[in-house]
């Protein structure tokens, strides 16, 4: 049997020896495995990712730039923007709102149910898309429980605009309350009784000391929620109705152009939507290095 | 009355706040759940059971298993690996990785299925190889397992990184030096360490994979009893009116995302204990 622990050590011994190597590039090879696991990674993440999302951006650079600016900005892709910008932008200000209060709720108060309940806020990561679409068209269609209360006040959920936002709101639930919550449960309470000792309201405290703190990840989770509902699509189909100019939103219009074999229009804006995901991804990105300085 | 500590609200404040944050969520996550497996057995069991049953939900099913199948395990073996080699060690490029690794969340699902297309289909760069060796990929089931990879692709890694970052080298480092060799460290030490999160991460994988509804819509074609996946067949039936039937195959994928919650907070009680 060959003697690995010993080959490890010797490996060790001799890495450690060449003393002109960087600390860092000496303790790399103290854990076996370095060269496997990045054949793997790199493997898959080419074959996966990078070759994928090159090919998508090879056939865009295809286009003239004329003719990518005719598939991007004519009128129904400028339909489709508002909608999905302007449902996307409603739910994750809704979700930033009953998000942060969840998150209150969840961390602060002690009431029945409440482990089942934060149990169920990761639903909407767990729930197939399509499922979470047709339940809710049931919910507020004319006939629908929801529906039937609504019509009368003359308000439309599904089918409109309204539906939309409504589906995107589901969808987006968990982001702001799974950011919030950690930072909320680490929170020092002594900054709290301070305010309170200076003779701070409770809506002084919050304002002035708890929201500061909690801040950057209500930021952070509502830019999740938004980017999570610009992308959705399974169950905005079901919802939305799908009318050209009125009820679509930019991937169901990418699918569209795609089934009338518009492959160039597709790409045009499918990298449109790519473009603003990597701008919110990197938005994300400078936000959580800001909490991990503001915690450190 | 009781004086009420400065740093708390009054009563009929924290009332009001409960009551607010679960109106909200019964609209949104309660009600819509109930209504799933109301709508289901509303016309009785045997109904229920002759729609999950019927062929082409059968097939649907078969279809989504094989998909799961294939798709959780490689994405198990990339997930680990991705995790050992960016938790453990430090090298150029690391963050880059980090992002790439990330990346599939922040891409539409519709966005990755077109890319698939483009890149496998007839008009691809590898479309004409393809058809020579008559392998079709887009609207079949192969292209259907291909965007379920990419969909499900960072889940593993995402729960495992963390973890393994937050728990340094030291015990791998002791193990090593006590003469264990590579694999012997990773079985014995790293991974009994990471386990609860490793299954959370498979699960959570395995109910994007089988419900992932987007990218497999657009590279399927929607080829019933071929490319058919569980999910496609809520739409299917929903737009033949048979929502009956719809309701009975979404209460599968309901109750497997009940299942995966459940296995969510077992892992987390598991994970306070140790």
């Amino acid at each position: 049997m060959r003697n690995d622990g010993a080959v490890a050590r010797r490996e060790t011994v001799a890495i450690a020896q060449k003393s002109s190597l960087s600390p860092f590039l000496r303790r790399r090879r103290v854990l076996p495995g370095f060269g496997l696991s990045l054949a793997i990674t790199g493997l898959a993440l080419t074959v996966v990712v990078l070759l994928p999302l090159t090919g998508l951006f090879v056939k865009t650079f295809s286009l003239s730039g004329a003719e990518l600016w005719e598939k991007v900005s004519d009128a129904r892709a400028l339909a489709a923007y508002r909608l999905s910008f302007g449902a996307a932008l409603g739910a994750a200000l809704v979700n930033a709102v009953f998000g942060l209060l969840v998150a209150w709720v969840l961390v602060r108060y002690r009431f029945p149910g409440r482990a089942l309940i934060d149990a169920l806020v990761d639903l909407p990561f767990a729930l197939p898309t399509a499922v979470a679409g047709l339940t809710l068209t049931a919910l507020y269609a004319k006939n629908g429980p929801l529906g039937r209360v609504l019509e009368p006040l003359g308000v439309q959920v599904a089918f409109t605009a309204l539906g939309v936002a409504v589906a995107l709101t589901f969808v987006g639930l968990p982001f702001v309350v799974r950011t919030v919550q950690p930072v909320l449960e680490e929170l020092d309470p002594s900054l709290e009784e301070a305010a309170a000792t200076l003779g701070a309201s409770r809506l002084t405290t919050f304002r002035r000391v708890v929201f500061p703190a909690i801040f950057p990840a209500l930021l952070t989770g509502f830019t999740l929620a938004f980017a999570r509902a610009l992308g959705e699509y399974g169950s905005i189909v079901f919802i939305s109705g799908n009318l050209p100019g009125k009820t679509e939103i930019v991937p169901l219009l990418i699918v569209t152009r795609l089934e009338q074999y518009d492959y160039a229009g597709a790409t045009a804006l499918a990298v449109v939507m790519l473009a603003t995901s990597f701008v919110l991804l990197f938005v994300v990105n400078v936000l959580q290095r800001k909490m991990l300085v503001q915690r450190a | 009355m009781r004086e009420r500590a400065a740093t708390r609200e009054p009563v009929w404040v924290r009332r009001a706040l409960i009551a607010a944050a679960l109106a909200f969520l019964a609209l949104f996550l309660f009600v819509p759940v109930i209504a799933v497996f109301a709508s289901a057995f509303a016309e009785g069991p045997l109904k229920w059971l002759s729609a999950v049953t019927d062929r082409e939900s059968l097939s649907a099913i078969t279809l989504t298993l094989l998909t799961a199948l294939i798709a959780v395990p490689l994405n198990l073996v990339f997930g680990v690996a991705a995790a050992w080699l960016i938790a453990k060690f430090r090298f150029p490029g690391r963050s880059v990785l980090l992002t790439l690794v990330d990346l599939p969340f922040s891409i539409s699902p519709v966005i990755a299925g077109l890319m698939f297309v483009m890149l496998l289909g007839k008009n691809g760069p590898f479309g004409g190889l393809l058809e020579a060796h008559h392998l079709q990929i887009i609207f079949a089931p192969p292209g259907i397992v291909i965007a379920t990879v990419f969909v499900t692709f960072p889940f593993v890694a995402r729960e495992v990184l963390p973890l393994m970052q937050s728990q340094g080298n030291d015990q791998e480092e002791a193990a090593l030096t006590l003469g264990a060799s590579g694999w012997q460290t990773f079985f014995k030490v790293t991974l009994p360490r990471v386990k609860w999160a490793l299954l959370y991460g498979v699960v959570l994988c395995n109910a994007r994979a089988m419900g992932e509804f987007g990218a497999v819509s657009v590279v399927s074609g929607h080829i019933r009893g071929l490319t058919n996946t569980l999910p496609l067949h809520v739409e299917i039936l929903y737009n033949e009116y048979q929502f009956t039937g719809a309701f009975a195959v979404a209460s599968l994928l309901t109750f497997l995302a009940l299942v995966t919650l459940g296995v969510k907070k077992v892992v987390e009680w598991r994970a306070a204990a140790t």
